[in-house]
This record gives C-alpha cells, structure tokens and sequence, in this order.
C-alpha cells in the first residue's frame, strides 16, 4: 500500500474476530484528511470493533491500516501522538470533577500545570460546562458527560478524532449541542470518523459515509448517494384506535404499494418521499373514517437503509428511548 | 422560508464558534517523561481518597477493630498480659492492615476497566505501564495513611516502639516496599477476573490465611511442628518479623533483605504480566 498524503485513514482488508465471531470482516476505507467520515450500522455490526483497532487499542488478525500516515502496529506511538478517541461509553473518570478530567489528560499530553489550568477553564467555558467544572462526573447528565468526553478530546487539539456514537441516549436538545460542537471541530480541521446508528446524524455532519453490517462494508458514499439508493423517506402515522390498523394499512398500501411494521401497534409507516403524495394519503384516511392523533414525512431509518441495501433487517434494531434511560445520570 | 424552533439555532452558532475558538490555538507539546506520566496517575489515585474517602475508612477501621480485640480479648491469654501483647502484635497488625489494602488496588483496576476511561489512556501517546505503576504509587500513599492509623491507634493503647520514630518509618517503609511488590499480583488479578467482587473474594480468600498461617498473631513456636515450618518460610512472618526488629531497634539484616527480594521478584513477574494484560484490553 503506497502511503496517500492527502488521508487521514487508508485501511486495507481489516480482520478481527473474537472466536467464531467475525467482528469485522475485511474492511477498506478511505477517508481524506478534514473531512467527517460517517460509519453507519446497528449495534454489533462491528464499528467499536473497527475504531479500535485504527485507535491502537487491539490489534487486527488480518489487513493494514495507515492512520495519519502511520502503520497502527508498526508505528502505534506516532498514531496514539495524533489521535483522540471519545468512546461509545464516555470516556471520563466518573470518580473525579469536570475540570481534574481536563486537568489529567492535559497533563498526560505535556501540557505545563499554568497552561493546563488554562486550558481546562477555557474548555469548561467553551463546552457550557464552567458551573459543573466542579462537580464530580458521577453527577453529570448525559449530555454533560459527552461535551466533557469530547472536550477531553480537544484539550490538545487532534488530528483525527475518533466519535463513537456520540449521540447515543442523548436528548434533541443535548444531541444538538453535540452536533454543534462537531462542526466546530470539522471547521477547524480536524479529521473526524463518526460512528453512529443515525442515518439522520451521518446526513447532518459527515461528507461521506461507509453503511457496515456483520463486519463488512456494504455500502459506500456521499450521505445524498445513500439516501437515493434506499429511497427518500418514510411517511409514519398513528392511529387513534390501533383497532383501526388493518383498514389503514389497506389504504396505504393502495397508495404506497407496502407498509412497514411499526414496533408502536398504533403506528404504520410507508415508504414515500413525495409531501404531496403523503398529503393525499392521509386525506384518504380521514375519508375513510381512520382518526390520526399525527403524521411525520422523515428520513429512512436505519431499519429500512438495511432493508433497502441487504434485504433484511438490522441486528438489532436501535432504540433512543431505550439507551437514554441506560445511560441517564 | 425555513422555521426553526426559536432555541436550536442560536444555541447551534454559539457552540460552533466557542468550540472553533478553543481548539484554534494549541499546539502539541512534547511527549511526557514515564516518571510524569506515572506521577500523573498517581495524582489521580489521591483525588480519589479526596472524593471517595470511604475506601480509606472501609480498610482502616478493620485492622483498628483487630488492634482492640487481639489485644483486650487474647492478650491475656497468649502472652500473659495485654501491654505485652500489644508490643508483639502491633507490627503485626500493621503488616496486616497493609497488605489487605493492597487487595483494593486490583478491586480499583478492575472496575476501571469497566469503564470508558481505561480505553482513552490506553490510546494516549504515554509510557503504557504509566496507568498502572502510577496508581500503584498513589495506592502506596493510602499503604502510609492505614501504617499511620495504626501506629496511632498503637501509642494511644501503649504501645512504645524502642526505636523511636526512625524503627517505626523504617518499618511502615518496609511494609509499603512489601506491599507495592505484592499488589502486582492483585492487579494481574484484576486484569484476569470478571468483577470487582470476584477480585475481592480471590484477593482475600490468599490473603486472609496467609496473614493467619503466619507469626502475625502468635509466636510459632506454640504450633505443631509441620504448621510451623511453613509458618517460619511465609514471607509474612519475615516482614513482620523484620518490622518488629525495625520497631524495637534489633532489626535483622537478612529479614529485611529476603523482604526486599521477594517484593522486587514479584514486581519482575507480575509487573510485565499486568502491563501486557492491560496493553491487550
């Protein structure tokens, strides 16, 4: 493999697996310096997996990888010199506050004490955390703990950051923030490979994205490329009376040709990307005597991105509600 | 026209520009010298006692119960009196006290693990065994702390070193040595087991009949020949032996050196051991 100046990750045939389990199953990727590469896929498909590896934290079975021009085994030193990893689980000492975490890696980082001190109030500022800098990090909110988990990610600033499902188990509001500090870092010029089960947030932040599943990359490009290859969006409705849902699900197929089933017994979704075509179909079912307590016209879900590219459903299917009770204060 | 609720916008703007601001400026310094590095960790083991001072009282108020029972309820029937025993068995139970905190120092690497935290040290660009031989530095200050109640808790009960403070730091510093070089073997535990819980019960279910299996408590000489045959080679009854001397100014030089050795062997064997385990994650 001839070293690429211009990418901050050239992989080639990666290989991991724990016993039977083939974690990653032979994975290139390419991805340029300064942008965000988006890592799509369920649980388990094998993107923690993936960014350990290119993090120095295990070693593949099979495959090379560069990371900023470095081979991760040969050269794990100069890797681990331009590198930050925030984990899918933060990557902070619950047992010390906000402002010691800052403190910590900057020193570990070489930071001198004056500068580190600095540094973590400026951060603290930055990431709307200068009242909680106090606080130990086992008081903190799951939001809380992500900024503070990325900003002790920037307490030098990286080269490449690794982003493990950064958004997981948050709120709109907190998963915003996130989003924002994301771009922060892109426009500044940091590399970024993010991992997430949000084909939503792939769209919002990365320039391209890689769709993983059992290990393997089963679709590649830029967010728009994807979208248009498992279709545009989805029209999801509720039923006042789930009783109510084999006369909806007739007409929405009438219109749509298929429903997909829905986890809520009160809710049916159908694949449509046209405003227009969704307006009609939810007149039809008022015509029809079906009472709608709301309607939404969103992106595909992962489910149907996996649906739609390997023609079964993911794994394990993602579940917000479920993660932000699992990761709450 | 695009509607946005009144709050994501701004909120967004403000984000970007404070962050683009922070992460503008810095530069990579050097890389940190291992002896930094470790001292670091170190550091973050005592804000812990600081934020979590129950983990001290959790393993000082044992041996300090041990002090007060021994000596009221046995002394009288081992030596004679409970001012002679308190004089046999306090650089004992100091021994004692010591090596059961170094149980918690493979308990404290285990639940690390189950934490993120671990992952991000792992991937910064530090001596690798930084993580570890500087908690264990930091453990040793806990070691000096629980020393320290102990001998306290011994002078208000009258016990009276000969040697005056130099045999007592002399002996604390024995033990601690003792004790560093043991708590590789808790931390290759840690590394090894499941739970922090299941640490906790392997760590004492070795510690606790060695303490006992040794002349912390009783002069061997009380026991059947076979049990004080292994009672006479227990490294334990050797750093007691050889604390005693230190505290009563008869200290034997060929005790403290085999303390010395067996604490630098452990340290070889398990020290690479621990550090190759918690390189492989």
């Amino acid at each position: 493999m001839t070293p690429d100046a211009s990418l901050a990750i050239e992989a080639a045939g990666l290989f991991k697996s724990f016993g039977d389990t083939k974690a990653v199953d032979g994975v290139d990727l390419a991805v340029r310096r300064g942008t965000v590469y988006g890592v799509l896929g369920p649980n388990g498909a094998g993107k923690t997996t993936m960014i350990r590896m290119l993090a120095t934290l295990i070693r593949q079975d099979a495959g090379t990888a560069r990371v900023l021009g470095h081979d991760i085994l040969a050269k794990a030193d100069a890797v681990r010199a331009g590198i930050s990893l925030t984990g899918q689980f933060a990557s902070v000492d619950e047992d010390l506050t906000g402002r010691e975490n800052l403190i910590l890696i900057g020193r570990l980082l070489g930071l001198k004490r004056k500068e580190v001190k600095d540094r973590a109030a400026e951060l603290l500022e930055a990431f709307g955390l200068s009242e909680a800098g106090g606080r130990l990090v086992k008081t903190y909110s799951g939001g809380m703990r992500r900024r503070l988990d990325i900003a002790a990610s920037v307490v030098v600033t990286p080269q490449l950051m690794f982003l493990d499902e950064p958004t997981t188990g948050l709120d709109p509001r907190s998963r915003n923030q996130v989003w924002g500090i994301i771009r922060g870092l892109v426009s500044g010029g940091t590399t970024i490979l993010l991992c997430t089960q949000y084909l939503e947030e792939a769209d919002q932040l990365a320039d391209r994205v890689a769709v993983i599943d059992r290990g393997r990359v089963i679709a590649e490009g830029t967010p728009a490329q994807l979208k248009t290859s498992v279709g545009s969006g989805a029209l999801q409705v509720r039923l006042l009376d789930p009783d109510q849902r084999t006369e909806a699900a007739a007409i929405l197929v009438r219109e749509f040709g298929a429903v997909s089933p829905d986890t809520d017994p009160a809710a049916l979704s159908a694949t449509c990307s046209d405003p227009g075509r969704a307006a009609a179909a939810i007149a039809q079912l008022a015509a029809a005597g079906v009472e709608i307590t709301g309607f939404s016209l969103a992106q595909p879900s992962l489910d149907e991105v996996f649906l739609a590219l390997t023609g079964h459903p993911s794994a394990e299917s993602p579940d917000r509600t479920a993660s932000v009770e699992e990761n709450g204060p | 026209m695009s509607v946005y609720p009144a709050s994501a916008e701004p909120g967004r703007a403000t984000d970007e520009a404070a962050v683009r601001k922070a992460i503008a400026s810095t530069v990579r310094p050097p890389k940190v010298s291992p002896l930094s590095a470790a001292l670091t960790f170190g550091w973050r083991g005592m804000l812990k006692v600081k934020h979590v001072p129950e983990q001290l009282v959790d393993v000082t108020i044992t041996p300090v119960m041990f002090v007060l029972m021994f000596t009221y309820i046995f002394g009288g029937a081992v030596a004679g009196s409970t001012g002679e025993y308190l004089n046999y068995i306090l650089p004992g139970i100091l021994v004692m006290s010591v090596l059961f905190n170094t149980v918690y120092s493979g308990v404290a690497l285990n639940t690390d693990l189950t934490k993120g935290v671990v992952d991000r040290f792992r991937s910064l660009p530090i001596w690798p065994s930084a993580p570890l031989v500087g908690s264990l530095l930091g453990d040793s200050v806990r070691y000096v702390i629980s020393g320290l109640v102990i001998l306290v808790v011994g002078l208000i009960l009258g016990f009276r070193p000969q040697a005056g403070v130099p045999g007592a730091a002399a002996a604390l510093g024995l033990v601690v040595i003792f004790s560093f070089g043991l708590s590789w073997i808790f931390t290759t535990l840690g590394l090894v087991l499941r739970s922090p819980n299941a640490v906790m019960n392997a760590g004492f279910m070795g510690i606790f009949p060695l303490t006992f299996l040794s002349n912390v408590f009783v002069d061997p000489t009380t026991l059947p020949g076979w049990l004080e045959a292994f009672v006479n080679v227990n490294p334990i009854s050797i750093l007691a032996t050889a604390s005693r001397g230190l505290m009563q100014g008869k200290a034997d030089l060929w005790d403290i050196g085999i303390v010395l050795a067996v604490a630098a062997g452990l340290t070889i064997v398990f020290a690479p051991l621990t550090t190759r385990l918690y390189r492989r994650g």
